[in-house]
C-alpha cells in the first residue's frame, strides 16, 4: 500500500481514528506519519514519551455534557487525597483507595486501556477473598439451578439448591470454606 | 577467576539454553503486581510508611514456613548496593531499572538460583518474578503463584472485588501480571518481516520491544514480547494466548531462516563466518557490534553452519558483554574503551573453548 499523504513510499503505520463514532482510517509512511501533528502518531517517534502522556491521551476526550465546577473539585480520595484530576495527570493511584473515590470515572478509562474490560476475571487472595470466593461459587451455583429448573430434572436442582444454601449459611457465619 | 566459574557463580539458571524451543526463545518471564491494603502506594508514601513495607515483607520472609519457596531469601535494600552492583542485577533483569535507579525504598529479594526475585517498593509495594529457561510460561506462573500464595499468608493485599489487584498504575490492574518472552528472530529481521508482524501484534494486545524494556531498539535481533491486557482475562489464559502467539511467531522464524538458507546460502554463510571472525580475533568490541555478532553466530548454529560451539553462547555472551558485568568481572570501574577492549578478551576466551 501506498502512503495517502505522499503517494510515493510506502505506507507502514496503518490506524483508526475514532471520534464520537466518526471513523478514519490512515495509511502513511513513516516520514508523514511522524510529520502529522494532528494525531497522536507523532508521539510513536518522541524520545520523551512518557506512560503517563499517553494516559492522559486516554482521559482526554470531552464529556458530551462537561460537569459543573463544584463535582469535579468534589472528586478527591479521602484516604491519600489524590484528586482524579491529579490521577490523570500522574497516571497512577495514591493508594488502594482512589479505586473507590473515582469508581464511576473509572470504568471507561480502565475499558480503554485494558482493551474494554473492566472487570477482574482472575486470582483470588486466597486468605482474605475467602467470602469473595464463595460468593462467586454460589452464583455459579445459581446459575446452574436454573439451568436445572429449566429442563425440570427437579432432583438435581433440589441437590444444588441444597448446595447453596450450604455454603449461603457458611458466608452468613463469615466462614471460610475451600471451595476449590 | 575464570569465566567458567564466574559464569557459574553468576547463577542465572537460564543460561544453559536448555528450556523448550530455546533455539528461538530465550526466556519465559512472569510478574505479579502487588499492594498492601493499608499503606499508601510508592508515588505518595512517606519515608516512614515506605519503611513500615520493608519491615512488613522482611518479616515474613524471615520466617518463611517449611518448603516455602521463600526459604533462603534474604533482603537487600537498594540503599546498600553500590551503583555497579545494582547494574549488574539490573543487566541480569532481576530488578528493574526504576528500582536501581529512582526507588529510595526499594529493596530486592533474589533466589539462590537467580529464578525468582521480588522487587519492594517499586511502583508498586510488592513486584514477584519468576524467570525460566525457553518458552514456558506456565510454569513461571506457577511458581510466581506460589510465592504469592506465601505472601498472601501473612500480608492483607489491595483487592477488589471488581477490580482485583489494585496496582499503582491502571495498566496493570486486575491480574498485575505481565508475561514476557524474550525471542531471538534474526530470521523475521533479515527478511524484513518484523515490521509487517508488529502492527499486527499490537492489534491482539501484544506489546513487542527491545531487550532493555520500553522505547530501546532491538539489539541484536532480540526482541520482548508480552501482553499490554490485564484486566477481565485469567491469569492462565494470558499466559495461554500469549503462548500461542509465540509459537506461532517461532514457526514464522523457522520458515524465515529456512527461506534465507536457500536463496542466500553463501551470503548467509559468508555472514555468519564474518562475525565469528569478528568474535574470534577483535581486540576491541562495542556492545552493539558484538550483539550482532553473537546473534549471527548462534543462527549459524542452528542453521547447522557451525558445529564445535554449544548453543547456550548467545545466552552467556548476552550476558557476558554488558557494561556492569565485565566491570564486575574486572572487580572494577572501566573506561568505556576499556570495557570494550576487556569484552572482546572475554569473547575470545569464551568462544575458544
Amino acid at each position: 500500500m501506498i502512503c495517502q499523504e505522499c503517494g510515493i513510499r510506502k505506507a507502514t503505520v496503518h490506524f483508526t481514528k475514532i471520534i464520537n463514532g466518526e471513523k478514519t482510517e490512515y495509511h502513511l509512511c513513516e516520514v508523514c506519519a511522524q510529520g502529522k501533528s494532528d494525531t497522536f502518531i507523532n508521539t510513536f517517534h518522541s524520545p520523551n514519551l512518557s506512560l503517563n502522556n499517553l494516559l492522559a491521551g486516554f482521559f482526554n476526550v470531552e464529556p458530551k455534557y462537561p460537569e459543573p465546577f463544584e463535582t469535579r473539585q468534589m472528586t478527591r480520595c479521602a484516604n491519600c487525597g489524590m484528586t482524579f484530576e491529579q490521577f490523570l495527570e500522574v497516571g497512577k493511584f495514591g493508594c488502594a483507595h482512589c479505586y473507590d473515590a473515582f469508581h464511576e470515572k473509572l470504568t471507561p478509562v480502565l475499558k480503554r486501556i485494558q482493551g474494554g474490560n473492566w472487570k477482574h476475571n482472575g486470582k483470588i487472595p486466597r486468605r482474605t477473598g475467602g467470602a469473595l470466593q464463595l460468593r462467586k461459587k454460589i452464583d455459579i451455583l445459581k446459575e446452574t439451578l436454573q439451568n436445572l429448573v429449566a429442563k425440570e430434572e427437579f432432583e438435581k436442582a433440589a441437590e444444588v439448591r441444597d448446595e447453596i444454601r450450604m455454603y449461603e449459611k457458611i458466608l452468613q457465619e463469615g466462614g471460610d470454606a475451600d471451595v476449590h | 577467576m575464570s569465566i567458567d566459574e564466574f559464569l557459574n557463580r553468576s547463577g542465572c539458571s537460564w543460561i544453559n539454553a536448555d528450556g523448550p524451543q530455546s533455539d528461538i526463545v530465550l526466556t519465559s518471564r512472569i510478574r505479579l503486581a502487588r499492594n498492601l491494603k493499608d499503606h499508601l502506594y510508592p508515588i505518595l508514601f512517606s519515608d516512614e510508611e515506605a519503611q513500615a513495607v520493608l519491615t512488613k515483607v522482611e518479616q515474613v520472609v524471615a520466617n518463611p514456613s517449611p518448603g516455602s519457596p521463600l526459604q533462603g531469601m534474604e533482603m537487600v535494600r537498594m540503599s546498600a548496593l553500590e551503583p555497579l552492583q545494582k547494574q549488574v542485577l539490573v543487566e541480569k533483569h532481576l530488578i528493574s531499572p526504576n528500582l536501581a535507579e529512582e526507588s529510595p525504598h526499594g529493596a530486592c529479594l533474589i533466589s539462590e538460583n537467580e529464578e525468582i526475585s521480588i522487587m519492594i517498593n517499586e511502583e508498586d509495594h510488592i513486584r514477584i518474578q519468576c524467570i525460566t529457561s525457553g518458552l514456558q510460561l506456565e510454569k513461571a506462573l506457577e511458581k510466581a503463584f506460589l510465592v504469592d500464595d506465601e505472601l498472601e499468608k501473612h500480608l492483607d493485599y489491595a483487592f477488589h472485588e471488581v477490580r482485583g489487584y489494585l496496582t499503582s498504575c491502571p495498566t496493570n490492574v486486575g491480574t498485575g501480571l505481565r508475561a514476557s518472552v524474550m525471542m531471538h528472530l534474526p530470521g523475521l529481521v533479515m527478511t524484513r518481516q518484523m515490521n509487517q508482524i508488529l502492527p499486527s501484534l499490537n492489534q491482539l494486545g501484544i506489546t513487542v520491544r527491545g531487550i532493555y524494556g520500553e522505547g530501546s531498539e532491538a539489539i541484536g535481533n532480540i526482541f520482548q514480547i508480552s501482553n499490554q491486557i490485564t484486566l477481565g482475562k485469567s491469569e492462565e489464559d494470558i499466559v495461554r494466548d500469549l503462548t500461542t502467539i509465540v509459537e506461532q511467531i517461532i514457526e514464522q522464524e523457522r520458515s524465515a531462516r529456512e527461506q534465507i538458507k536457500k536463496t542466500a546460502g553463501v551470503q548467509l554463510e559468508d555472514r555468519i563466518f564474518r562475525s565469528l571472525g569478528v568474535l574470534l580475533h577483535s581486540r576491541i568490541i562495542e556492545s552493539k557490534e558484538a550483539a550482532q555478532c553473537i546473534s549471527d553466530v548462534r543462527l549459524g548454529i542452528d542453521l547447522g553452519f557451525i558445529s564445535e560451539i554449544s548453543p547456550a553462547i548467545l545466552n552467556e555472551l548476552l550476558i557476558l558483554t554488558q557494561p556492569g558485568i565485565i566491570q564486575q568481572h574486572a572487580g572494577k570501574t572501566l573506561s568505556p574503551f576499556e570495557r570494550d577492549v576487556r569484552r572482546a578478551t572475554l569473547i575470545r576466551e569464551r568462544i575458544r573453548m
